[in-house]
């Protein structure tokens, strides 16, 4: 009886208050991260850094605009079955805000689902090119880079390396690529860029995993290519740095892609890696504000993510909190527009189609130099982002060129002809800017 | 000094492969040695090479002297080997081939988690302080890890077939491999052989792990390194020492010499399902491998 004399106050007054919410807003972002299994290291860095961004939102700054940010975890290993599955489980939680699956496989699986419920996709520095076209994929986002703009970054780094465009004329360069539908998503780009730039181009697949690889650098050693473009995966990437020593192929003539460029990547590889190159859209390291205040905020308090405080600040941890950035910017420029509460998934699409954040607004969100800037539309999901190289010293990675724009111009006709053909293959109807403001709610 | 330069390049092929069988190899003897005593196709074997592996790196990383270091995971894989024998194996003794089968594929995820929970995901590097530079000889760029592997691989060969062919400890494996139920009349008890080779077998894991380790970095994917070894058990039969080292060496250079003149006319990377080609092929014509014991069963 006790217990409902103490209760029947309290009732009173919550009827009373009527218009109060019976809880905060929250926007809920569901994540298939993959910490154990072949990839856990990359998973683990990555969904560490996007989990401890937006801790940090809620503990810095009382969530998005007094919106609290949720988030739970399904295990992925990497696979696509176990990611639908997970999609398929948390799709139903309320205030989905986005997805964010870092694997190219599974994002593939979701795109479908994910546009028949109206909620984003976002492919952080990967996936299927064509939906950049925002008028052909409206929920699904490349932030950052899609496949075509690394290949064209790479080339420009590699011209302004030989002096300009021309000084490619005549050159060798390979290509080694992961046997998967990644690993061969570049292949066409490349062979353009080449009869651009005038440099003969030769592709080479490793069979995934990528343990094993010395018929592949016997055929590098007897092409004699003046760069190696390495698009690896995994394991991949160590073993083609040893097996480049084996082969005696230096290693200041490889650049890795984006997936080829951490510190998981160039360790195992030990003295090999020393000199090697690789493409980045955001910088590792430390030294950037934002970072500083995860580590004082969350990790001095015991609220890390990371069970590893060495990791704090490697490639993948600090992409995970690029993502995280891009993620909480897009629900807070939706707010401006549709209110400060929990957002329908179509609503935050609205935000990501508006995610424009100037090197300046990236300055004052503590990321100077982190990354550089986006500049998404509704028909451009990509937002060409800009790229930076880095070399491995043998302990980190240092910085090597200026931030290098790709060629957006020469990539586009391409992209949209891609598209166009799924909207046609698929009877999707191609959208307008008209189509934009159209906004579901639920 | 070869003229051509092509045949030169078809030589270099074929010795990077015959380099790389003997990895393949290294793997394959530790199928070999279970299947010769017990009968059991232990899928398990990668992940005892991932657990050696990222015990022995990880107390390196805490400290812990190398050679300390060795003898605390042989030591460790020794106990586990024992340990999979008596829990899991010994109950389930007389069930069918595929029922073992099965529980070593159960195994492998339990030993892979448990190598994930104890020692974490993260990717470690392992120096054993051999160097991966090439040398010359002959115009073919060979390295000194790839011949220190080889030499280890043909060492552990030695000692194992001075083992089988001179020991009491041996002999007995012999007589049960022959005949369980014979050599259990005889007074064999069979339990110890099996747990002893179940420890054997944890030692060879620590081997691979070592080599293929300080090759691939520690790592998940050195469970993987299984995937290399099952064609090399079909061509030499799975229950030949001697059998896994040349079919070692076949596979490696098979595989690498149909990825460059094969492979770019059916668009490369062939080298992974080449190898299970020449494997389907070899079980077609000769099931029980070009080594192994022909089985003989009248109805």
């Amino acid at each position: 009886m006790a217990f409902f004399k103490r209760m029947v106050p309290a009732l009173l007054a919550a009827a009373l208050l009527g218009g109060a919410p019976a809880l905060a807003d929250e926007q809920y972002f569901p994540l298939q991260s993959f910490r154990v299994g072949p990839y856990a290291a990359p998973g683990s860095g990555f969904f560490g850094g996007f989990i401890d961004y937006m801790n940090l939102i809620n503990v810095r700054d009382g969530g998005v605009n007094g919106v609290k940010l949720t988030w739970s975890e399904g295990e992925t290993e990497y696979e696509v079955e176990k990611g639908v599955e997970v999609y398929q489980r948390l799709k139903s939680n309320p205030g989905v805000a986005a997805w964010n699956p870092l694997s190219v496989g599974i994002a593939y699986a979701m795109i479908d689902g994910i546009t028949k419920d109206k909620t984003s996709l976002v492919t952080i520095d990967h996936g299927r090119t064509d939906t950049t076209d925002g008028r052909v994929f409206p929920y699904v986002f490349p932030l950052l880079m899609n496949p075509y703009s690394e290949s064209s970054g790479i080339i420009n780094y590699l011209a302004a390396k030989e002096g300009g465009p021309d000084g490619l004329k005549g050159k060798k360069i390979v290509v080694l690529y992961h046997g998967s539908p990644y690993g061969k998503e570049t292949i066409p780009i490349y062979d353009l860029l080449a009869r651009k730039f005038g440099f003969k181009v030769v592709q080479i697949e490793v069979p995934h995993p990528g343990n094993e690889q010395q018929a592949q650098w016997l055929q590098i050693r007897r092409e004699r290519p003046d760069y190696v473009v390495l698009r690896g995966w995994g394991v991949m990437n160590p073993v083609a740095l040893t097996t480049a020593q084996r082969n005696g192929f230096p290693a200041t003539k490889i650049i890795g892609n984006v997936w080829s460029n951490s510190e998981e990547d160039v360790l195992p590889a030990g003295e090999a890696a020393i000199g090697y190159t690789a493409l980045t859209t955001q910088a590792s390291g430390h030294d950037y504000p934002v970072l500083k205040d995860i580590t004082e905020q969350l990790y001095d308090k015991g609220l890390g993510n990371l069970s590893d405080r060495g990791r704090i600040g490697t490639v993948y941890h600090n992409l995970g909190i690029v993502n995280g950035i891009l993620n909480v910017e897009a629900v807070r420029i939706a707010q401006e527009k549709f209110g400060h509460r929990t957002l329908s998934g179509d609503e935050i699409r609205w935000g990501f189609e508006h995610l424009q954040l100037s090197p300046e607004r990236v300055k004052q969100l503590g990321a100077e130099n982190l990354f550089h800037s986006i500049n998404v539309t509704w028909d451009n999901h990509e937002g060409q982002g800009y790229v930076t190289f880095q070399q491995w010293d043998g302990k980190k990675w240092k910085v090597v060129s200026d931030w290098i724009a790709p060629d957006w111009a020469l990539l586009r006709p391409i992209i949209e002809k891609s598209a166009e053909a799924y909207a046609r293959e698929k009877g999707i109807k191609i959208r307008t800017e008209a189509d934009v403001d159209t906004v579901s709610a639920k | 000094m070869m003229d051509s330069p092509e045949l030169l390049f078809a030589v270099e092929v074929a010795v990077g492969g015959l380099l790389s069988g003997v990895m393949y190899a290294l793997v394959a003897i530790g199928f070999v040695l279970i299947y010769k005593t017990s009968g059991v196709l232990n899928f398990a074997q990668g992940a005892m090479v991932l657990f050696a592996a990222l015990t022995f790196v990880s107390l390196v990383e805490r400290q812990v002297p190398f050679w300390a270091a060795i003898a605390v995971t042989l030591v460790i894989m020794a106990g586990l080997g024992f340990a999979i024998e008596r829990t899991v194996l010994r109950p389930l003794s007389n069930r069918s081939p595929m029922t073992l089968f099965m529980a070593t594929l159960g195994l492998s995820y339990v030993i892979e988690g448990a190598a994930q929970l104890i020692w974490g995901t993260q990717v470690h590097r392992l120096d054993l302080g051999v160097s991966n530079a090439p040398f010359e000889v002959g115009g073919i760029f060979i390295s000194t890890f790839d011949l220190v592997a080889a030499a280890i691989a043909a060492a552990m060969v030695s000692v194992l077939t001075l083992f089988f062919r001179y020991t009491r400890t041996g002999l007995s494996f012999r007589a049960v491999a022959d005949d369980t139920f014979a050599a259990i009349a005889v007074g064999l008890r069979l339990g110890r052989i099996q747990g002893t080779v179940w420890t054997a077998a944890g030692v060879v894991a620590l081997v691979a792990g070592l080599l293929w380790g300080a090759r691939l970095g520690v790592q998940f994917s050195l469970s993987l390194v299984v995937l290399k070894a099952l064609p090399v058990l079909v061509l030499g039969g799975f229950d030949s020492i001697v059998g896994a080292i040349v079919a070692g060496l076949v596979i490696g250079a098979t595989e690498k010499l149909a990825e460059v003149y094969l492979g770019p006319f059916v668009g490369g990377g062939i080298e992974s399902w080449f190898a299970y080609a020449v494997a389907l092929v070899v079980l077609l014509v000769r099931p029980s491998g070009l080594f192994g014991k022909k089985l003989v069963e009248r109805y």
